[in-house]
């Protein structure tokens, strides 16, 4: 089954074609998958709002209005933590979403952000995360099994919120969980930094790329994946033409973080939905890294599935099992078993029996008591 | 213009189960579907006289009440789904009406911004829409549903709807949301009034939704011109009094408690002042409806800024 929001991703100027019901599909698959804003301004780009019908419009339109508001909202929140970075020996360093619009990358037009992901090394951990209190940013009241989780088994400290604004921070000191069974040096991240602007920070050209790959194919589940996997293929044509030798020199740099399971996946994957150009000779390169013919059978067969939005217009059949396959692979991917099993257990029934988070409250947190 | 009233009990509880049921409310149209016997049956009772967008085309919202899996079922408890997605917590199957109708609300306070949205109650006669900002128990949702049994048109009782740049509301009549005590206050004020299903000890305390579409035109989305702007306030054994107030407070308030107006920016800066330099302004204090009520009636009968 074809997805039509994939379709108009590649070549928004085939919106003319669309029909009212059709619509009725892609406002979902882009709503689910946080593009509509992406999906407006591909239209935009390219000339073709007015071949848009009023009302899909005004939905494309009202999540451009949000992301707007995001830019200017992470402008302001950088400057604050500059204060907060400026009294520890640590830079700031931006990841992910918040990093692709501080740099103006030209993939990040339309990208929605939920939090600004940063990236410390583990010994100013601590100095960080009091300096972030002193700002504002807090971490919310986790339940005690999950912020013990967080901290101890995962890359990251909970969540900081801010207590007045609505900011929220990941904190991060490395790009994957320790646990991950995945020898991965983080200093070797710190070594090729970019400054963006003056002491902001982000990850060089191929990191990015890299770490991008490395949190989508660890991740457990795909609500965003095509968004991401979207991330990549407009990095990766934006970097392929504008950083000299990045093709050359992308691979090694992934075998140097062991990573190149993760950029190989992430390239067969972004070439499948949005046909991204490769070089010959990393088409040609990439074919090493490949898995045994079976196992790339199984991955194929679940991301093909996964990364197409959870919407049943462009569902294909085994979804459910692909997501719970993706799920129990992530938590495989960054625990070893015996921390691993009694973990899903207890989420599992947390999910099933747990009543401590029930009775649709958060319909309230998400607009205080406006709904 | 068929509505929802015009269809058998038989072809509306089918159409439910079958995702195949589109009402307009408003501006918007939503696609709505459920398993649950007791949501149907709210549904029939509060939106009898709802269009029905029979083409099955475009459809802003496709909501849905079901229980995600059988474990759930069993257990009794539902989601709210939005496109297939499920924004909140789980619910128990007793409070699923009263989780629609928020979920409803939730979807044009979350997703739209072709309009300045305005946390309040909007009402209108004679072609003059007044509108109520409040904060949470202020009383504007009593207030809203007595207005609308005594001739008023509801034009919301949750959001002013401003298109931007203008000093208009676009009306979008839904079910009025009473709780714990509003609820014997209406019974009393008008006992012939319709409710849907009572959901008793939600995070609001006891929830019911009154029909609310009860003037003529009640779903005329056309937009109607704001002339007063008034903060009702409702205290026990309170003199009538009704204060004039100044625009910049009211505009700081309404602001403050607007869903998007700082996410429209200058856009929204400049709709908020061509509403305020419309209207009046005043502070209402009530305790009994009926007067507060002819407060009202005298406003609608003014003429333009007469007071």
């Amino acid at each position: 089954m074809k997805c039509l929001l994939i379709e108009l991703l590649i070549a928004p100027e085939t919106v003319k074609e669309i029909t009212l019901k059709e619509w009725d599909d892609i406002i979902p698959q882009a709503r689910i998958t946080a593009l509509l804003a992406t999906l407006y301004l591909r239209f935009k780009d390219s000339g073709v709002l007015d071949s848009i019908p009023v009302k899909p419009l005004a939905h494309l339109k009202s999540a451009w209005v949000v992301h707007n508001k995001q830019k200017e909202s992470l402008e302001y929140e950088v400057r604050w933590l500059l204060g907060a970075f400026s009294d520890v020996d640590e830079p700031l360093i931006i990841l992910k979403g918040a990093a692709y619009l501080l740099a103006s990358l030209p993939g990040s037009r339309g990208r929605l952000i939920s939090d600004i992901d940063l990236l410390v090394r583990e010994e100013n951990l601590d100095k960080v995360e009091r300096e972030l209190n002193k700002f504002g940013w807090l971490s919310g009241d986790q339940g005690g099994y999950d912020e013990r989780y967080y901290r101890k088994w995962m890359h990251e400290i909970p969540p900081l919120g801010h207590s007045e604004r609505e900011s929220t921070l990941d904190v991060h000191h490395t790009i994957l969980p320790p646990t991950t069974n995945s020898e991965l040096d983080p200093n070797k991240l710190f070594s090729s930094l970019v400054e963006v602007r003056k002491d902001i920070f982000v990850l060089s050209p191929m990191d990015m790329v890299i770490h991008s790959a490395a949190h989508l194919f660890h991740e457990g589940e795909f609500k965003h994946g095509l968004r991401d996997l979207w991330d990549l293929d407009r990095l990766l044509r934006y970097f392929g033409n504008s950083e000299p030798e990045f093709w050359n020199k992308l691979l090694p740099r992934a075998r140097e973080l062991n990573l190149s399971e993760s950029l190989f996946y992430a390239l067969r994957y972004s070439t499948h939905f949005f046909e991204t150009p490769l070089p010959v000779s990393i088409v040609a390169a990439t074919d090493n890294l490949k898995p045994r013919k079976l196992y790339i059978q199984m991955m194929d067969f679940f991301f093909t599935r996964a990364f197409l939005p959870d919407h049943p217009s462009c569902r294909r059949n085994y979804y459910e099992l692909t997501a719970f396959c993706l799920y129990i692979r992530s938590h495989y991917l960054r625990m070893p078993m015996y921390l691993l099993l009694p973990h899903l257990v207890r989420k599992a029934w947390m999910g099933w029996f747990g009543r401590s988070s029930e009775d649709g409250k958060n319909i309230v947190g998400q607009d205080g008591d406006r709904v | 213009m068929t509505v929802l009233g015009d269809l058998s009990d038989v072809e509306i509880d089918r159409a439910l189960s079958e995702d195949n049921l589109t009402i307009r409310v408003g501006p918007y149209f939503y696609r709505l579907q459920t398993s649950l016997d007791a949501v149907k049956a709210g549904i029939k009772t509060l939106y009898s006289d709802y269009p029905l967008v029979e083409e099955q085309g475009f459809s802003d919202f496709h909501v849905a009440i079901r229980p995600p899996n059988r474990l759930h079922q069993w257990r009794r408890r539902v989601d709210f789904y939005i496109d297939n997605d499920r924004p909140f917590n789980r619910i128990e199957y007793r409070h699923a009406f009263a989780f629609l109708e928020w979920g409803m609300n939730w979807c044009v306070a979350q997703f739209a911004n072709e309009y300045l949205k305005l946390h309040s109650a909007v009402v209108e006669k004679n072609g003059k829409a007044i509108i109520l900002p409040g904060l949470p128990g202020a009383g504007k949702s009593t207030l809203c549903a007595a207005l609308s049994l005594s001739g008023w048109r509801v034009l919301s009782d949750e959001y002013a709807l401003i298109p931007l740049g203008s000093s208009n509301v676009v009306p979008i009549c839904r079910p009025i949301s009473l709780k714990n005590e509003s609820i014997d206050i209406i019974k009393s004020f008008s006992p012939g009034v319709v409710l849907g299903p009572l959901s008793e000890e939600t995070h609001k305390g006891t929830v019911v939704h009154m029909k609310g579409d009860l003037a003529e035109g009640s779903h005329d989305c056309r937009p109607v011109p704001v002339k007063f702007m008034i903060f009702p306030e409702y205290k026990k054994g309170a003199e009538l009094s009704l204060e004039p107030r100044t625009k910049a407070e009211c505009f700081m308030f309404a602001a403050l408690h607007a869903f998007n107006y700082s996410l429209l920016g200058i856009e929204g800066f400049r709709t908020m002042s061509a509403c305020m330099d419309a209207v009046d302004c005043f502070g209402l204090s009530y305790s009994s409806l009926d007067e507060a009520i002819e407060v009202f009636d005298q406003l609608a009968l003014s003429e333009d800024s007469a007071l």
